[in-house]
């Protein structure tokens, strides 16, 4: 039950401070939430990419998957195992393949939102 | 405005970017900190009925995208964001209210141009360069590896 609070205890802290990160280069360089969130995907990429990132999984768990970074991250771990599947045609599948489950859901919803709700609802 | 009430101004201009941007990064902090461990919850819950690690990561996300465009339709999601800013923004709730958001805006546009392109304002630059880095990581990963 300790392993258990430790874990979420922990994924409040790091997604917190990585919300911090966001925050500090909104009001500190006036980058607008477009730009960030594609600054914190190619970010969690690289660093996915060099392996680095899942390190902080390991630690933080849901609180280093959940912001956009872990977002790259995935990608990262994708097209990795892909390439260790099926070489250099790894390369263009493994990205997308990774992301699917995620954007599907994300298009589906966001889709039927905008079929149920109108502009007018949002006060 | 008396002489009192224009120092006491210039003290509030003098003292307020700076706690502005401390109590901003309070707030965002404890909002996606929350969210995260919301994640953190659910990933536990998924992990302990046998789910796979990396079907766990993609339940985990599809409910944390679906509350989130919920509560983006509610027009709640709005309301979070104005108090929590980067909170709302960075975790994957936010690139889901980037999707959802715009398709509500722009739906008098029309379903294709209204709907289904606007939906990806946002999400389109944040897909875009994430293929292309994960093009990029893919190429030098099968080089080194």
């Amino acid at each position: 039950m300790d392993g258990l609070f430790n874990g979420i205890f922990w994924a409040f802290v790091i997604g917190g401070a990585i919300c911090i990160i966001g925050q500090l280069l909104i009001d500190l360089t006036k980058l607008t939430p477009a730009r960030i969130l594609v600054f914190f995907v190619v970010a969690g990429c690289i660093l996915g990419g060099l392996g680095l990132y899942d390190r902080l999984v390991d630690f933080a768990g849901a609180g280093a998957t959940v912001p956009l970074p872990g977002f790259g991250n995935l990608l990262a771990r994708g097209v990795k195992k892909a390439v260790d599947e099926r070489g250099l045609i790894g390369v263009i599948t493994g990205g997308f393949t990774a992301m699917a489950g995620g954007v599907t859901v994300a298009v589906i919803f966001g889709y039927l939102a905008a079929l149920v709700s109108s502009p007018g609802m949002k006060e | 405005m008396n002489v009192e009430q224009k120092q006491y101004d210039e003290m509030v201009k003098q003292v307020s970017p700076k706690s502005a941007v401390f109590m901003n990064s309070i707030k965002a902090f404890f909002v996606g900190g929350i969210i995260c461990a919301i994640g953190q919850v659910l990933y536990n819950f998924f992990e302990a009925r046998g789910f796979s690690q990396e079907n766990t990561g993609i339940l985990v996300a599809s409910v944390l995208i679906t509350v989130a465009i919920l509560l983006t339709a509610l027009g709640l999601y709005e309301r979070i964001g104005k108090f929590a800013g980067a909170g709302s923004v960075v975790p994957i709730t936010g690139f889901a209210n980037a999707i959802a958001a715009p398709a509500i805006e722009h739906k008098k546009e029309g379903l294709v141009l209204g709907v289904g392109a606007k939906m990806f304002v946002i999400a389109g630059p944040v897909i875009v360069y994430g293929t292309v880095t994960s093009v990029i990581v893919g190429i030098i990963y099968y080089f080194v590896r």
